[in-house]
């Protein structure tokens, strides 16, 4: 039967490996809106969220095994361990209303997370209301991701001069 | 064939057809609309204003150029409605509360028993089995009925056409999505998923649970799962849905049923009321003959 030195032992090995499995993969920034067509490509800098917040879950739910508090997620995740995928894309759908995804949802009625919400609505809603909620960050569209040349034309951008209330625009 | 056959076959005619119309506006009465029909969930405690809804319905439907950009924030200080060159607009309420704006994108509530189609005389309008209103233009005379109809004032008029003006409304981009299985353009752009695109029936529950399992993020109402009679697009709310420009007066009962009565008369009138008269007409008429010469009338017969 193994001791309880052993047990620790092996505790204290498992922790250190899981950390150094953590400290390789980290990413310092990571490039968000890749094939973005309205706005552009740009750099989230991972590493300053991490040194500012400091708490993985505040982002990342019980994915990195720390433990959450909201009291909805708590009812499964209490003592959750860290899972394989952490990325946002690992569990948020690109696709959320694609009829793939919805016929999917509906075979799996007993599903808890079926209002899952997509990629770019869990990543605008995080960093965003974190943002708004701070008062700290950037929360205009073009803050983060200037528009592009389409982006220019979807918008129609160049209207926004010619407006009778014109003088009241901000331009985000 | 005899007279009286003639008439009895009238009046019978006309009773199958009024009891058969009839019937049919009963059972509408208690349509909850088609079991496989799509619909959104607009979530305005996630709606940040952006417009990109508006935009991408511009394009999707190749309206004409907005006045302003779509990235013009001062078009919130005054409240829009939809129009024949905008079928959906974001409106700003709650300007000075402290937890901020609330934002409520309108357009089209695709009813699942739409007044607008009850309206309209020459059968313009469609509900699909998708759930979407859609209406044919080349059929719409102009009448501009649907438009008093709605209760939510949705269809606008292209008043600026002299030639052909019809009345112009969101489809749910029945043609070029919805028909395919894919989701509104609106819904697709939106950053913040404040719409949720998916089959009514499952949406009703996932609001109800939204609200469940955050009481103080919402008003405990889902508006247009019931209103008129239930609509494809329903809306969730921080605050009280009359302070957001929603008509909370309206009746859960649909439009038709405050008309169906009424109308199930009108085969009635028409059909029973002329055979009956002219029944009585005739027989009081053929009383008068034959008080003067009944023995007349095998030979005018035959």
């Amino acid at each position: 039967m193994p001791s309880f030195r052993t047990f620790i032992l092996a505790a204290l090995a498992l922790s250190l490996m899981a950390t150094q499995a953590w400290s390789t993969s980290l990413p310092d920034s990571v490039t968000l809106n890749q094939n973005g067509k309205l706005y552009k490509p740009f750099s989230f800098d991972h590493a300053k969220h991490i040194s500012l917040i400091k708490e993985c879950s505040d982002c990342h739910h019980h994915t990195t095994g720390t433990l959450v508090t909201d009291p909805n997620c708590v009812r499964c995740h209490a003592n959750s361990s860290p899972t394989a995928v952490v990325s946002c894309k690992g569990c948020h759908s690109s696709t959320p209303f694609s009829p793939a995804t919805l016929a999917e949802k509906r075979e799996a009625k007993g599903r808890y997370h079926l209002d899952k919400i997509g990629l770019k609505g869990a990543m605008h809603e995080n960093c965003i209301g974190c943002h708004s909620k701070r008062s700290q960050g950037p929360v205009g569209c073009q803050e983060c991701h200037p528009r592009t040349k389409d982006g220019d034309a979807f918008y129609n951008a160049d209207k926004q001069a010619r407006g009778p209330a014109a003088k009241h625009a901000k331009s985000e | 064939m005899k007279r009286r056959n003639f008439l009895k076959a009238c009046v019978i005619g006309g009773a199958t057809i009024t009891l058969g119309k009839t019937n049919k506006g009963w059972a509408s009465g208690s349509f909850e609309g088609y079991p496989e029909a799509m619909g959104v969930l607009v979530d305005t405690t996630r709606c940040i204003g952006c417009r990109s809804c508006e935009a991408a319905c511009n394009k999707e439907q190749n309206l004409p150029e907005p006045e302003t950009s779509f990235t013009d924030k001062s078009v919130f200080e005054e409240n829009r409605r939809p129009t024949s060159t905008a079928y959906t607009v974001v409106n700003e309420y709650e300007k000075k509360a402290s937890e901020g704006p609330v934002y409520r994108k309108i357009q089209c509530n695709h009813c699942n028993e739409p007044a607008c189609l009850t309206s309209c005389f020459v059968n313009a309008y469609t509900k699909t089995k998708e759930g979407a209103v859609i209406y044919n233009p080349k059929i719409c005379v102009g009448c501009r009925n649907c438009m008093i109809a709605c209760p939510f004032n949705v269809p606008g008029y292209s008043y600026e056409s002299a030639t052909n003006p019809v009345v112009k409304k969101c489809i749910l981009c029945y043609d070029t999505r919805l028909k395919n299985g894919r989701p509104p353009a609106c819904v697709e752009i939106c950053p913040q998923e404040a719409l949720t695109f998916g089959h009514r029936a499952d949406l009703v529950k996932l609001a109800h649970e939204r609200i469940r399992e955050n009481p103080e993020r919402y008003y405990d109402h889902v508006y247009g799962e019931k209103e008129v009679g239930g609509t494809s697009w329903m809306y969730l709310s921080r605050v009280p849905f009359d302070k957001i420009g929603f008509d909370t007066t309206l009746s859960n009962d649909p439009i038709i049923s405050n008309v169906k009565d009424f109308l199930g008369m009108v085969p009635m009138v028409l059909s029973i009321w002329p055979a009956l008269f002219s029944g009585i007409h005739l027989l009081s008429k053929k009383e008068g003959h034959d008080d003067h010469g009944h023995h007349n009338e095998p030979g005018q017969e035959g």
